[in-house]
């Protein structure tokens, strides 16, 4: 598992974003990284709970994208220049000014999908609800997201981006 | 003598200030409006009639937005007079504002044509909070409505009066509603979920004559259409779209078309005169031209180019095109680009299409390019398919695939990931 803190600034004020990304070549498909999201994102952040008495069960935010035997996760790749941000109608989804992270506020949000229909990943979808959209949030609360601290091979990993 | 100096606080305006504000954070930047309040959401007016939405919602920037971002706000102020040899603005009670860049984004105004009657108490039209704030206030008393127009924008109206109750009829002079982003079986899917809903929809049809209360004439009462029918109603919405708002620079050297005609650097031909949102007409890259695309999405980054560029940082627009992500009586839609391609045979068509589920989609291709997308219901890929439109990626290997659910990035070869999402794969 690698390390992955969340974010600082050094001395010279060089913002260090941290950003999930993919190795397809370990990824064996398995799901479990939409699984501990779903968990994560759920209000019981029990597995068994989550899955069997959670209504509607909370929506994974990663997505398994299968393509035999291609495979690999995808999650919101905190775009800099993020489409998602600029096509927004309600400033639902923001760039948070201290994180540099696009951050996607569900009480602004009007379910109009435009982001979905910007979103060059495919990466953003509607909740489970279907009244407002859903996305990675990087699981700021942990110190590493689920997915990447529960893939078992080692396909997702948390990297360090110079702004 | 401020730097910047911006005209209109829409999608455009607040794009420009955003980017202005990245690259320069000091110089001066003054910005003109006629709204009190004018960084809200113009698409969330019709949650505002809906009472799905309150003024706080719809804000699309905080309310200390511009005193964050250090924009001396002239809000509830008109820009009347541009004289370009100075550089100057006259504004509406007799002061200037001096410019040494200027965006003008004054946006659209509602095109209403001539209507007999259309001067009556109840008529309305639908594009600024200060008209959802009138029609709002008159829905408590009105039992039915008559929307004129069967675009985006009646839609949006349609649906929230039908949430508050009242008996709508929509009138559209085309065969169908929302012609000018679906086909005709997308615009049945609609015309469906709205019929449901209780709404009398007329296709075909204009509004010849707005009639008054017989007790009171200069009150709405009703509207006779085309065909000669007598439609009872206590409101009219005229919501037909927008046109430019060329006032400002009509008298100027500012060309214009039906629009500003701008580059890709959203400059005019006046060097230091830029111009962004629907006031503008930008570059559809799928027709390989400029025209209006009064979209939202399309406003603000149009603004983002221009304020780039107005702070010295080179940005180019990469084009837009028709584009529209539909939410109205719950069924989700996304059309982008072409949706009635012409038969002459330079285009192919792919479509899914299951009644049962309600699913429809369809890729309209020119050269093995897409340049249309509908998908009704099914639209949580279209990101990606939009991705490879504006790339111009030839899909000939996997369209087959396009319309599969299952289409994702792990559909396309690790060769093209790489090309079009550098740095990731």
């Amino acid at each position: 598992m690698n390390g992955c803190s969340r974010f600082r600034w050094d001395k010279g004020e060089v913002f260090h974003l941290k950003r999930i990304i993919a190795k397809e070549e370990y990824c064996m498909g398995c799901g479990l990284c939409e699984v501990y999201c779903t968990v994560q994102h759920s209000k019981s952040k029990d597995i068994i709970k989550a899955f069997n008495r959670e209504n509607p069960r909370p929506l994974s935010r990663v997505k398994l994208e299968v393509h035999k035997p291609v495979s690999f996760a995808i999650q919101c790749r905190h775009c800099e220049d993020a489409p998602c941000v600029t096509a927004c109608l309600s400033g639902a989804m923001q760039r948070d000014e201290e994180t540099a992270l696009v951050t996607h506020n569900a009480d602004k949000c009007i379910g109009c999908w435009t982001c979905i229909m910007v979103c060059p990943y495919g990466a953003i979808k509607r909740d489970a609800s279907g009244k407002v959209v859903s996305k990675c949030d990087l699981c700021l609360e942990l110190e590493v997201p689920a997915c990447v601290a529960n893939c078992p091979n080692g396909a997702l990993l948390c990297k360090e981006v110079k702004t | 003598m401020p730097k910047y100096v911006i005209v209109g606080a829409s999608a455009a305006g607040i794009g420009a200030v955003e980017a202005i504000r990245e690259v320069d954070p000091v110089g001066t930047l003054t910005v003109i409006s006629e709204e009190p309040c004018p960084q809200y959401s113009r698409p969330m007016i019709s949650d505002l009639v809906s009472g799905k939405a309150n003024l706080e919602k719809m804000l699309c920037r905080k309310d200390q937005f511009w005193q964050k971002k250090d924009v001396q706000a002239l809000t509830g102020r008109t820009a009347i007079f541009l004289n370009l040899a100075e550089k100057w603005i006259a504004l509406d009670k007799g002061d200037r504002v001096s410019f040494k860049k200027l965006l003008i984004a004054t946006g659209g105004k509602p095109f209403v044509p001539k209507i007999e009657g259309a001067e009556k108490e109840g008529v309305f039209t639908f594009t600024t909070l200060s008209d959802a704030e009138s029609l709002a206030a008159k829905i408590e008393s009105a039992k039915s409505a008559l929307v004129v127009g069967g675009g985006l924008i009646g839609v949006s109206v349609t649906e929230a009066l039908v949430k508050r109750g009242l008996k709508v009829t929509m009138v559209e002079l085309k065969g169908n509603i929302l012609s000018l982003i679906l086909d005709q079986t997308a615009s049945e899917m609609v015309e469906n979920v709205i019929s449901n809903a209780g709404v009398t929809i007329a296709t075909g049809q204009t509004v010849q004559r707005i009639l008054g209360k017989p007790e009171v004439d200069n009150v709405v009462g009703g509207a006779i259409l085309t065909n000669g029918e007598l439609v009872p109603c206590d409101l009219v919405i005229i919501a037909i779209g927008v046109i430019p708002r060329l006032e400002l620079v009509s008298a100027t050297d500012v060309k214009t078309n039906r629009g500003i005609i701008v580059d890709k650097f959203m400059r005019t031909n006046v060097s230091d005169v830029y111009a962004s949102g629907d006031v503008a007409e930008a570059y559809d890259f799928v027709i390989g031209e400029n025209r209006l695309l009064p979209l939202w999405p399309l406003a603000q980054l149009e603004g983002k180019v221009a304020g780039y560029n107005m702070a010295g940082k080179k940005a180019e627009y990469p084009g837009g095109t028709a584009m529209s992500a539909l939410k109205y009586f719950g069924i989700p839609i996304i059309s982008i680009g072409i949706a009635n391609p012409r038969e002459d045979g330079t285009y192919e068509i792919l479509v899914k299409h299951q009644p049962e589920r309600n699913i429809y989609k369809k890729i309209v291709l020119k050269d093995n390019v897409i340049v249309g997308l509908t998908l009704v219901n099914e639209i949580e890929r279209a990101g990606i398919l939009f991705h490879l439109m504006k790339n111009c990626v030839r899909v000939k290997k996997f369209k087959q695939e396009l319309l599969s659910e299952d289409f994702s990035l792990a559909t396309l070869s690790r060769s093209l990931r790489r090309k079009l999402y550098p740095g990731e794969y």
